[in-house]
């Protein structure tokens, strides 16, 4: 420690090139950690969280766009160990134009709450009016700011699926409540989510009755999510509605994962970005070194030890690296909000953030190494002799 | 003046070699970013060309009306009937009406690389595929035959997808189908795609409501006001019809400014830092060359002159460098094939396309990033105080 402030003075020699070093690995870092948290997103769904792992996901085998059938409801209800069955059909909704996408689902308003009891706040009144009216919809509070909806507000959404009796694609709704997600995560996830009732749903439409899109279970035992799913599938094996069981994570991963391989490109942009660093970073090493060569030769000249030249040098470049992936790091946290916004359905960790300070401590050590080495193999009679 | 310029600039250029460890810098910071700012773009590009290159502006999609894409679309066979009849349709060799009346639906296939199940778009085509999409040509393989389980499955997908080549079996609720042809049809979204007999697909999937779309080619793209006319106006139908280029133009919209919006963003960032590095290594390269600054203006040379030679110097290596990157990105990514979800809930497969106008893109991003980081080096370089430089020598 107490060579600190030599390690200080030296990296400070020449202000200019060492604050433009600084600035890019800042840049490097903060593309580090943007594009970390964007791949963190990306592989694990739902962020970091355990909510969900007691959830199951039913799909049809052979395609997510084939419906099953709600007469399947029951025998999955008898599987021992699953404590709550609801069913789901996707209704590609949208208000008044296309661009105002809601993520409209009808719902069996016992069983969805049975599913999903520990994700909303609802006051009590509102889902009393929601259980007794018919065209009952209970809408995020996102959507309601969005829209400059009220409760008691009759709303039309358009879905580009379902037609009524009338061959209409309109449908209306009554806004009886609100839901309040109990978490950010689930805030920014269910932003649009706009829940009405399946029976309302399944009597209006004109063709496809009887069908739901998938079924949802909630289990008591998480570890028991892989045996339960086979259990589930083996009821309708070789039936005419083969099913697809799978923890509601490893859906929404295999669903992110069907985007591309996402990981890859991030990690070969980050590769990009390193090198290039690593290039420059070194070179401005390199330069300082060659310039103080006088120096360390009085240094050696003292008395200062292999070891000790060595960790001046590596000191240099730890500090370097060091302040500039803080602060790049920094950044890229401060950004973390606005990165939310722009990846909506899709969950931030601040944990991709932290192998930063390992990489930056590695990256270190790679700069230093050559500059090191020279340092290490100074002659001084040759070194001295050189100054003039 | 002019002759000072050149003077200088040539005087420069002969001794950059001597500088070449702190160059290289430049050269190296600006071929990331270009490489890195070239290849995203390729990715947008070449999503883009993949659904362009679907659309003829003589062919027409017909959809029930209000529905976005294929895949929420319903029309019964009496909607069929109707469209067929309607005019403006081209005629096969026997006088029947071009139109293809297609299922679209979507099949799990696992993908080669990780193995995971994808969404493979399977679409049941009518009788006259051929005429409707002439393009269709067999790399290998024949056609599938209707009323049995055959599927004939695009070269893109059968790239990216597990057993989808000639002759291999895939299962599909709960029957075996075979692969009997590998088609490429121009690159399009349909190379993508699996296709087999409209009825059979129908019958597989227990569908009863009908079809998702009708494809029609017109008699001449002229044609089309009139076609569209005589459906909308129709009281029996309720469609929306739309030429080709137009609802394909309209599904890649989104993921293509995606794709531009994260590439320049990216790479504006990564510029930043390159900036910085130029401006180190051009820095230093006045630095080492003050004493000959400071003679030539000693000797009468302008300050102007000494400007430009810095900046044209720094503008020569990120030319160099920029050419690298847009190499680079050319080389590694130019023609790979990639997939992912497109508008339609399916995979759409298409190929990295590094195009000219990329290429310029990236040596004038690269020039940028040069200037700005010669400017400041370039002005100290003109006002390096003569005689105190002449006197540290």
């Amino acid at each position: 420690m107490k060579f600190f402030p030599l390690v200080w003075a030296t990296l400070w020699r020449k202000k200019t090139r060492t604050i433009f070093t600084l600035l890019s690995i800042v840049v490097a870092f903060l593309l580090f950690g943007l594009l970390e948290t964007v791949d963190y997103a990306f592989s694990h769904p739902g962020g970091g969280s355990n909510s969900g792992a007691d959830r199951l996901i039913t799909i049809n085998k052979y395609s997510i766009t084939l419906p099953l059938q709600l007469a399947q409801l029951g025998d999955i209800k008898s599987v021992p160990g699953v404590t709550a069955v609801t069913w789901l059909s996707w209704f590609g909704a949208y208000y008044q134009e296309p661009k105002n996408f809601v993520f409209a689902e009808p719902i069996d308003s016992d069983s969805y709450f049975k599913v999903y009891n520990d994700d909303y706040v609802i006051a009590d009144q509102q889902m009393q009016a929601f259980r007794t009216t018919r065209t009952g919809v209970l809408v995020s509070a996102a959507l309601l700011q969005k829209f400059g909806w009220k409760v008691g507000d009759k709303v039309p959404l358009h879905s580009t699926i379902w037609t009524q009796k009338d061959g209409s694609l309109d449908w209306t709704f009554d806004i009886v409540g609100v839901l309040n997600p109990k978490t950010p995560e689930l805030a920014s996830q269910q932003a649009t989510i706009f829940l009405f009732h399946y029976e309302m749903f399944d009597e209006g439409r004109n063709f496809g009755k009887g069908t739901v899109a998938w079924f949802e279970e909630r289990i008591a035992d998480p570890a028991q999510s892989a045996a339960l799913s086979n259990k589930i599938d083996a009821l309708f094996a070789n039936s005419a509605n083969e099913t697809k069981t799978q923890p509601a994570k490893d859906f929404a991963l295999a669903f992110l994962k069907q985007l591309g391989d996402i990981g890859f490109i991030l990690h070969a942009i980050l590769g990009a970005v390193f090198f290039t660093l690593l290039f420059l970073t070194g070179n401005t090493m390199m330069q300082s070194v060659r310039e103080r060569i006088p120096e360390l030769a009085v240094l050696k000249t003292l008395g200062f030890g292999n070891p000790t030249i060595l960790g001046l040098v590596v000191g240099e470049s730890l500090l370097l690296c060091g302040i500039g992936a803080l602060i790049g790091l920094g950044f890229s946290y401060a950004a973390l909000p606005g990165l939310k916004k722009l990846l909506q359905g899709v969950d931030l960790s601040p944990d991709g953030v932290t192998p930063g300070f390992l990489i930056a401590v590695l990256f270190a050590l790679i700069v230093s190494i050559l500059p090191a080495a020279r340092a290490v193999r100074l002659n001084i009679i040759d070194a001295l002799a050189s100054q003039h | 003046m002019f002759k000072q310029l050149t003077a200088v600039t040539a005087m420069n250029l002969q001794t950059l070699p001597q500088r070449w460890g702190t160059s290289s810098v430049i050269v190296i910071g600006i071929a990331g970013v270009v490489a890195v700012l070239v290849s995203l773009l390729a990715m947008g590009v070449g999503f883009q060309h993949t659904l362009a290159d679907s659309g003829r502006a003589d062919r027409v999609i017909i959809l029930r009306g209000g529905s976005d894409v294929e895949l929420n679309s319903n029309l019964t066979r009496a909607d069929i009937d109707v469209i067929a009849s309607a005019p403006g349709l081209a005629k096969d060799a026997l006088g029947k009406p071009a139109l293809s009346n297609e299922l679209v639906t979507v099949a799990n296939v696992p993908k080669i690389d990780t193995g995971t199940d994808a969404n493979v778009t399977l679409r049941g085509v009518g009788a006259k595929l051929l005429t409707v999409r002439p393009e269709i040509q067999f790399v290998s393989g024949r056609m599938f035959r209707p009323g049995v389980r055959e599927l004939i499955a695009g070269a893109g997908a059968a790239k990216q997808f597990r057993g989808l080549t000639t002759g291999s079996i895939l299962r599909l609720r709960n029957a075996d189908w075979t692969v009997t042809g590998v088609f490429t049809s121009n690159g399009d979204v349909h190379e993508s795609e699996l296709l087999a007999d409209v009825d059979t697909v129908t019958s597989a999937i227990e569908r009863t409501a009908g079809y998702s779309s009708a494809i029609g080619l017109l008699a001449s793209p002229d044609s089309f006001d009139a076609f569209k006319d005589a459906l909308t106006t129709d009281p029996r139908l309720k469609v929306d019809v739309q030429r080709e280029p137009d609802y394909y133009a309209a599904q890649s919209k989104d993921l293509s400014k995606t794709l531009k919006v994260v590439g320049t963003t990216v790479a504006a960032i990564m510029a930043i830092g390159a900036m910085f590095g130029a401006l180190n290594s051009m820095y230093s390269a006045v630095a080492t060359r003050s004493l000959e600054i400071a003679t030539l203006r000693a000797i009468g040379f302008g300050g102007v002159p000494i400007v430009i030679s810095v900046l044209l110097e720094a503008l020569l290596l990120s030319l160099l460098g920029g050419t690298l990157g847009a190499a680079l990105a050319w080389v590694f990514f130019n023609g790979h094939s990639v997939s992912t979800l497109g508008g339609a809930f399916a995979q759409v497969v298409f190929k990295l396309t590094v195009t000219r106008r990329l290429i310029v893109t990236g040596i004038i991003w690269a020039c940028i990033i040069g200037l700005l980081g010669g400017l400041f080096p370039a002005v100290r370089a003109a006002r390096i105080p003569v005689a105190e430089a002449l006197r540290a020598a």
